[in-house]
C-alpha cells in the first residue's frame, strides 16, 4: 500500500467511524463508547474498508472485539486497535483477475472452459471454507447457463469484473 | 433508528458451526483446496462490497425521506412564524393569510352531509364500472377488485357513499380496536402499503381475502407515494364494512390531510375526480380522524403505527375524543378567529429554534485532522487514530448543543399532568399522545429523546419498551412507519417487531414487503415478496446498481440544489484561492452543508467524476451538475436553486392556499407566497427575480396561474409515467 492509499484507507475508517458517530449524536443518542450493534456488522464494516479477510480471520478478529458478556454490542475502545491491526496487515490484498482464472482452471479437469454445475457446487460447498446452500444458490444465478448446466468461468469473471467498475 | 438488517447473519453461524464441527481435516495442499479457498473469498468479498452499496443507497433514500420528513414540520413552524410576526397590512392580506389556516376545518355534521352530498349525483347509463349498494356484499367486493385489476374507476356518487358510511361505521369504533384469536385462527398483520395497489393485490392472493374465518388488521400509511392510494382505501373500506368483526384499520402518519397535501395524495384525487376531487377530499379528511389509533390482539399485542413514548398511557388514548385531531400537525390557531384558544406546540420547538436552525453558515467548520503518520509506526496510528476519532466526537457533541434549546427538556416535562381530575386533560396532551403514537421510532440506546430527524413524536429505547409492556401485561408491540429491506425486523429484544408491506419502496428492487399472522400462541410467522415481475428477473447486481442509480440521481439533484452553500463551504477550505480541494474536505464541506449523515468518501466515485492527484476542482463540478439539471436559463441560478431546495415546500403551500383544489391560483396570490417564503427562508429574492420567474410562465388565465404547469416546467414535479 503506497503512502497515499494509506492515507485514503485512515480516511475511510474515520469516515465511516465518524458517519456512525454523527447519525448516532445528532439523533441525541449518546456515542461516547458504544458504537456497533449486531456483531455480524463487523465483517461488512471490515470488508468495506477495503480489507478482505477469510471467515477464520473474521472469527478471530471477533473474538478480540467481543465482549465478555454478549451484549450485542462492540465497545470502540477495543475495537480501533483491532481495526489497526487489520488495516495494517499486508495479506488483505485483492485477487488479481488472472489468478482468479487459474482457479477456475485448476477446478476444470478437462480444461474445456466450463465447469458443469455438478462440479462446482461439489467443490465449492466440500473443499475450501465451504458455501453455504444459500451462498451457492446466489452465484449459480448468475453464473451457471441454465440451457447447458455449466459455468463458463472466463465469461462470468469478465461479467462481474465489468459491474464493479 | 432503523437501517438495513444485518448482513446474513445465517452465513455466519453456519460458518461458525462449520468450523467448530470439522470431522476430517480436508488436505489442505491439494490445489482444488486452493483453488475452491481463493473462488470463495473472492465471491464473498464480492457480494460484501455489493451489500455495502446497497446499505450505502438505502442510507441514501432514508436521509432524504427523513429530512423530507423535517421539512414538513419546518414548513409548519413557518406558519407558526407568520402568525406570529405577520401584521397583515391589508385586508387582502389578512384574507390570504386566513386561508392558509383554516383549510381543513372539521364540519359541522349537518354541513357536512350537504357539501358531500351524493345522492343527487346521477351515474349515466353509459358507466361500466362497480356499482355499489348498501349494505355492502362480499360480491360487492369482488367487483370493486376487478374493476382495480382493469383499471377502471369507480364513479364519485360510490366513493362518497362509502365514505359516508365507513364515517358512520367508524364512529362506533372504540379508540383502540381489540381482536381476539379464537374466533378466527389467525390474525394477519399488515403494515405501510402507501398506495401500492399491487403489493394489497398479492397479499390477497397469497393469503386470502378477508372472511369470517380470516382477521386482517391495517396498521396505517394506506396513502400517499404510491399513484393507487384512493383504490387502496376504497377496497379496505370496502371490506371493513363488510366483515367488521374481522377488518381493523389503525390510523398512520400519512392519515393526515395536511401530509398528503406534500406527499401525493391529495394530487392523485384530484386527477382522479376532477370535479368531484375537493367533496371527496373533504370527506376523506373527516374518515381520517375517526380511524381507529391502535389494536390489540388478545390484550397482549399491542399494534399502532409508529411507535411509543414514556409517557404512552393507553388509559388517556382509551378516552380522548380522536376525532379532534383532524389532521396532528395543525399549526396554532389564531387567537380571533376562535374562542377557545388552543394553542399546539409543535415538537416543542420554539420559535427560537426555527430562527437558528436555518442559518447553516453560522456552524463551525468541523476539524480538519492532522496529517496521519507513517504506516510503519503502529502506535502512532493508534493514538492519531483515537484523537481524530475524539475530536469529530466533541465536535458532533458541540453541534448538537448549539442547536438544542438551553435547557433540553425531554417530552416529560413539556407535559404538565393534571392531578385533579384524569379526564381532565389538556389538549397539548392529548394531541402528545396521538402524535407519540403516529410518529415514533425505536432507537437501541436506552431511554426517550425527541425524534429531531422526522421531527415527530420521539425515539424510544428499549427501556422504554419493557416499561409500557410491564405495565400494560402485554407481550410485544407491532408497528410500521419505517421501511426495511426485508419487509420486517425485529428489536429490542424481539419485543418490537417492524411490519413493512410495501415493496420495492424506493426503487424496484430496493426491499422487499411482508405481512405477518399470528395464531392463539401469538408465535409470528412472516411472508415476504417482491411484487414486480422485473425485481424477480434481475439479477441481485442489476437489481442493486438500478437502485442506486435512483439513489445518486436524487443526491445529485439535492447538491445542485444547494450550490451557493457549497461554494462557500469550498471556499472556506480554499484559503488560497486556487479553485481546488482535497477530496477529504470535500466530503467534510458536503456533509457540513447537507447533514445527510452519509459516508461521502466512499460515494464520491459516483459523484465525482475526475479528480487530478486527489484534488478536486469544485467550481467545475458544480457546473456540470448545473448542466444535468435542466434550467431556464434566463432565471438566475440562485432563484433556481431556491425553487429546487424548497420545492416540495412550495408545491405544499401552493395547495394550501389553493383551497378549492382548481390548480389556479392568482398572480397576487402567487407574488405573496413568495415573498412571505423568502422572509422566513432567509433568502434574498428581488422583486425582480420574482418578475422574471412569472414572467417564464405561459399564463393566460386571466391573472391565474396554474401552479401544476409552473412545478412541472421547472422539474419540481416528477412526470407521471
Amino acid at each position: 500500500m503506497g503512502t497515499t492509499s494509506t492515507v485514503d484507507t485512515y480516511s475511510n475508517v474515520l469516515e465511516f467511524l465518524c458517519c456512525r458517530i454523527r447519525l448516532k449524536i445528532t439523533s441525541n443518542i449518546d456515542a461516547s463508547v458504544v458504537l456497533f450493534s449486531v456483531i455480524p456488522e463487523i465483517g461488512s464494516i471490515v470488508r468495506s474498508l477495503g480489507c478482505f479477510p477469510t471467515e477464520a480471520e473474521l472469527h478471530e478478529l471477533l473474538a478480540e472485539v467481543e465482549e465478555e458478556e454478549p451484549t450485542g454490542y462492540i465497545n470502540l475502545e477495543k475495537f480501533l486497535p483491532v481495526m489497526t491491526k487489520v488495516l495494517l496487515h499486508r495479506s488483505y490484498q485483492p485477487i488479481p483477475e488472472d489468478v482468479l482464472l487459474h482457479a477456475f482452471e485448476a477446478l476444470d479437469e478437462n480444461k474445456c472452459g466450463y465447469i458443469t454445475k455438478e462440479e462446482l457446487v461439489k467443490y465449492l460447498t466440500e473443499e475450501g471454507e465451504p458455501f453455504t446452500q444459500e451462498e451457492m444458490e446466489d452465484m449459480l444465478s448468475t453464473a451457471l447457463d441454465p440451457e447447458t448446466n455449466t459455468v463458463h468461468y472466463r465469461d462470468y469473471i469478465s461479467m462481474l469484473v465489468v459491474d464493479e467498475t | 433508528m432503523g437501517s438495513g438488517s444485518s448482513v446474513n447473519p445465517t452465513n455466519y453461524k453456519y460458518s461458525l458451526q462449520k468450523s467448530e464441527n470439522v470431522q476430517t481435516l480436508p488436505d489442505a495442499t491439494h490445489p482444488a483446496f486452493k483453488a475452491a479457498v481463493l473462488i470463495q473469498q473472492w465471491y464473498r468479498r464480492y457480494v460484501a462490497r455489493l451489500e455495502m452499496r446497497r446499505r450505502c443507497t438505502w442510507r441514501i433514500f432514508q436521509s432524504i425521506e427523513y429530512a423530507c420528513e423535517q421539512d414538513q414540520i419546518k414548513l409548519h413552524n413557518f406558519f407558526s412564524y407568520l402568525m406570529d410576526h405577520f401584521t397583515p397590512s391589508s385586508s387582502k392580506e389578512r384574507d390570504f393569510i386566513s386561508r392558509m389556516f383554516i383549510s381543513g376545518e372539521s364540519f359541522k355534521e349537518a354541513e357536512l352531509e350537504k357539501y358531500c352530498d351524493y345522492e343527487s349525483m346521477e351515474v349515466p347509463d353509459s358507466y361500466t364500472g362497480p356499482r355499489l349498494s348498501f349494505p355492502l356484499l362480499p360480491d360487492h367486493a369482488t367487483a370493486l377488485l376487478e374493476a382495480f385489476k382493469q383499471k377502471q374507476q369507480l364513479h364519485a356518487r360510490y366513493v362518497l357513499n362509502l365514505l359516508h358510511e365507513t364515517r358512520k361505521h367508524l364512529k362506533q369504533l372504540p379508540n383502540i380496536s381489540h381482536v381476539s384469536t379464537c374466533y378466527s385462527e389467525e390474525v394477519t398483520v399488515c403494515g405501510d402499503l402507501h398506495g401500492q395497489l399491487d403489493d394489497l393485490f398479492f397479499i390477497f392472493y397469497k393469503n386470502g381475502l378477508p372472511s369470517p374465518s380470516k382477521s386482517y388488521v391495517f396498521n396505517g400509511d394506506f396513502v400517499d407515494r404510491g399513484k393507487q392510494s384512493l383504490e387502496i382505501l376504497i377496497i379496505l373500506f370496502t371490506f371493513l364494512l363488510i366483515y367488521p368483526k374481522e377488518v381493523h384499520l389503525n390510523r398512520g402518519n400519512h392519515e393526515d390531510h395536511m401530509v398528503n397535501l406534500r406527499y401525493g395524495f391529495t394530487k392523485e384525487v384530484m386527477q382522479k375526480y376532477k370535479v368531484h376531487g375537493k367533496k371527496i377530499l373533504k370527506m376523506i379528511q373527516n374518515v381520517f380522524c375517526w380511524l381507529p389509533l391502535a389494536t390489540l390482539i388478545d390484550q397482549k399485542v399491542l399494534i399502532i403505527h409508529g411507535g411509543i413514548s414514556d409517557t404512552t398511557d393507553l388509559d388517556m388514548l382509551h378516552k380522548i375524543q380522536r376525532n379532534k385531531f383532524i389532521s396532528v400537525l395543525r399549526g396554532k390557531k389564531r387567537k380571533e378567529s376562535n374562542k377557545d384558544v388552543e394553542i399546539q406546540e409543535i415538537n416543542g420547538e420554539s420559535k427560537v429554534e426555527t430562527e437558528s436552525s436555518e442559518s447553516e453558515s453560522d456552524l463551525s467548520l468541523s476539524p480538519q485532522p492532522r496529517p496521519a503518520p507513517s504506516i510503519t509506526n503502529r502506535l502512532e496510528f493508534s493514538k492519531w487514530l483515537r484523537q481524530t476519532v475524539q475530536e469529530q466526537i466533541d465536535w458532533c457533541r458541540q453541534l448538537v448543543d448549539s442547536e438544542s434549546e438551553p435547557e433540553e427538556p425531554t417530552y416529560s416535562s413539556v407535559v404538565s399532568l393534571t392531578e385533579l381530575d384524569t379526564q381532565c386533560w389538556t389538549h397539548q396532551e392529548e394531541w402528545k399522545q396521538i402524535l407519540d403514537i403516529l410518529w415514533s421510532d425505536p432507537m437501541s440506546q436506552e431511554g426517550c429523546r425527541v425524534n429531531t430527524v422526522r421531527g415527530g413524536g420521539c425515539y424510544f429505547g428499549p427501556d422504554v419498551t419493557n416499561k409500557i409492556l410491564e405495565k400494560y401485561n402485554l407481550q410485544f408491540l407491532i408497528r410500521s412507519h419505517e421501511c426495511k429491506h426485508e419487509g420486517y425486523e425485529f428489536c429490542h429484544n424481539r419485543k418490537v417487531l417492524t411490519i413493512f408491506s410495501a415493496s420495492n419502496y424506493y426503487e424496484i428492487g430496493s426491499n422487499r414487503g411482508a405481512y405477518v399472522k399470528l395464531g392463539p400462541d401469538l408465535v409470528p410467522h412472516f411472508v415476504q415478496y417482491q411484487a414486480s415481475k422485473t425485481a424477480h428477473t434481475l439479477t441481485m447486481t442489476q437489481r442493486i446498481s438500478r437502485v442506486e442509480e435512483s439513489a445518486f440521481r436524487a443526491l445529485r439533484e439535492k447538491l445542485f440544489a444547494h450550490t451557493s452553500a457549497l461554494i462557500s463551504a469550498f471556499k472556506a477550505y480554499d484559503k488560497d484561492n486556487t479553485g481546488k480541494i482535497s477530496l477529504s474536505s470535500w466530503a467534510m464541506a458536503v456533509e457540513s452543508v447537507l447533514h445527510l449523515g452519509l459516508p461521502w468518501r466512499m460515494l464520491r466515485p459516483q459523484l465525482v467524476r475526475s479528480t487530478a492527484d486527489g484534488m478536486l476542482e469544485y467550481k467545475s463540478w458544480l457546473d456540470d451538475l448545473a448542466m444535468e439539471q435542466r434550467s431556464q436559463e434566463h432565471i438566475q441560478t440562485s432563484l433556481l436553486e431556491v425553487i429546487y431546495r424548497n420545492r416540495s415546500n412550495l408545491e405544499t403551500i401552493f395547495r394550501i392556499i389553493d383551497r378549492d383544489h382548481s390548480g389556479l391560483i392568482s398572480f397576487e396570490e402567487f407574488r405573496q407566497t413568495w415573498k412571505l417564503f423568502s422572509t422566513h427562508m432567509n433568502t434574498e429574492l428581488t422583486d425582480d427575480g420574482i418578475n422574471d420567474l412569472v414572467r417564464s410562465i405561459d399564463f393566460n388565465k386571466d391573472g391565474n396561474i396554474d401552479f401544476n404547469e409552473f412545478l412541472e416546467a421547472f422539474r419540481l414535479v416528477k412526470q407521471s409515467q
